[in-house]
């Protein structure tokens, strides 16, 4: 079971709250987690990958277990502690305050 | 007896402001969508009840909100907005050629005769339409070969902002972009042409009257003449005669012609109204004083109404798409401000009143007249 936390206006879209919980089919990676993601949730498709470049938006990042997976390929398995739901897979509005 | 629902679209949310037809007592929804910007929201002249939002971020995109019940519900449909084969490019701010980008829908123009079929005007410009209630969306890619290559944003974006729908021809449509101009249809939106014969932009442009890249700001038409069309131009209070063929001024004696949204009032199709701004470098109503111009002649003559409006320190804009008019004898009209402010007059502007005071900067306001 993958655990991911969305961000507050994701989570309002969604209807969801702070951590949903996935089950991902075949290896666990960015690609196939956020694969999942968009299955079960429709609504979040575009949000955080472009609809047809599959691209990251631009102010969207990915942190696990204290590193930036931001830059990784959709094909980059995810760490150990993520697969295992020791850990969750944070999907974060960058940081653009005053 | 009949009811006033007011939609307002704001940079952090969406909010219904709902009246009886006295309009004195407000009911104050939202916000819905919180945080998030809500660009537009209208209702289905068909079918009042269903409503389209087009709410975006910066962070997370577009997407499309509908209500089936006036708005007490949502639910998100389709966010997926994708131009006709290659997007090619369009004019940068410094005359160089851009890619064109999808960015944010910025008006949302429901059928006048059916609730699922509703056109997105989008920034970068082009015009997009439903017919499954906003699940999937088509672009109408005629539009952006009419001279799309030459099409600049101006200071807001590139953006689609204003759609008008003829009511005695469903195949004729009017579109206003910045910094393109008015473009019309005669084919229910396959083929489009260039409608601005009688702009002049000395200050913008290097040909004043060139075919397109005039800063229409917004146009307004009464249902009952639809020949006839009024804009707000960048700077320039316009009018045609015949359907945008050709387009002459009617500032008159307005204190500024520069300003953002232009209405008509809803029984009487002479009688259009405007805020002046003060100048493109001043976002603000000259000296201080928030005043809406009323014309009852079509046009050259204005009388300035204040009744309830602040005269005296203030500076707050009025965009595009953030006046309305409601259909009740006598005619509402309705602004939002970038302060917050929603005003209100019950008497064709005669004397106004805020509904509300402190909103986030409002975007864009809608009315609709309920039975």
């Amino acid at each position: 079971m993958i655990r991911v936390v969305l961000p507050h206006h994701l989570r309002t879209l969604a209807l969801v709250g702070k951590e949903v919980d996935l089950q991902v089919e075949g290896p666990t990676t960015l690609g196939s987690v956020l694969d999942a993601l968009e299955a079960r949730y429709p609504m979040l498709r575009g949000t955080i990958r472009d609809h047809i470049t599959q691209q990251r938006r631009p102010f969207i990042r990915f942190f696990a277990c204290g590193q930036d997976l931001s830059h990784q390929p959709p094909e980059a398995a995810l760490p150990d502690e993520v697969v295992t739901g020791a850990e969750v897979f944070r999907i974060v509005g960058a940081m653009a305050g005053g | 007896m009949n009811r006033v629902r007011v939609l307002v679209g704001t940079r952090k949310g969406a909010f219904i402001l709902t009246s009886n037809a006295k309009r004195k007592r407000w009911n104050v929804s939202g916000p819905h969508f919180a945080g998030w910007e809500i660009y537009h929201l209208n209702g289905s002249p068909a079918d009042p009840n269903r409503l389209y939002a087009s709410q975006s971020t910066g962070w997370f995109g577009q997407q499309i909100q509908r209500s089936n019940d006036g708005g007490q519900t949502w639910e998100p449909v389709g966010n997926k907005f994708v131009y006709d084969g290659v997007p090619g490019t369009h004019q940068w701010y410094d005359g160089t050629q851009h890619p064109w980008e999808f960015k944010r829908v910025w008006r949302l123009e429901p059928s006048l005769t059916d609730p699922d079929t509703v056109y997105a005007g989008v920034e970068d410009a082009a015009m997009f339409r439903s017919t499954d209630g906003g699940q999937t969306w088509q672009e109408l890619p005629g539009l952006r070969s009419a001279k799309g290559n030459l099409w600049q944003p101006g200071a807001g974006g590139m953006c689609l902002h204003t759609i008008v729908l003829d009511p005695s021809d469903p195949k004729r449509m009017f579109i206003a972009i910045s910094a393109a101009g008015a473009f019309r249809t005669d084919d229910g939106g396959e083929t489009w042409r260039p409608v601005n014969s009688g702009l002049k932009s000395p200050y913008e442009l290097p040909d004043a009257s060139a075919e397109v890249g005039h800063c229409v700001h917004s146009i307004a038409m009464h249902p009952s003449r639809p020949g006839v069309l009024f804009m707000q131009k960048h700077w320039d209070v316009m009018r045609s005669d015949d359907a945008g063929g050709a387009w002459h001024e009617v500032s008159g004696n307005l204190p500024s012609d520069f300003g953002f949204p232009i209405a008509v009032h809803a029984h009487e199709p002479n009688t259009i109204y405007v805020v002046p701004i003060k100048s493109d470098s001043e976002h603000f109503p000259p000296d201080g004083k928030l005043r809406v111009y009323r014309s009852r002649t079509g046009g050259n003559e204005w009388e300035a109404l204040t009744k309830g409006l602040p005269q005296s320190d203030c500076y707050v804009n009025i965009l595009r798409s953030a006046m309305a008019v409601d259909s009740l004898d006598s005619c509402g009209v309705y602004f939002g401000t970038t302060g917050g402010q929603v005003y209100a007059s019950a008497d064709s502007g005669d004397s106004w009143a805020p509904i509300v005071r402190d909103l986030p900067a409002v975007l864009s306001v809608e009315v609709q007249t309920l039975p």
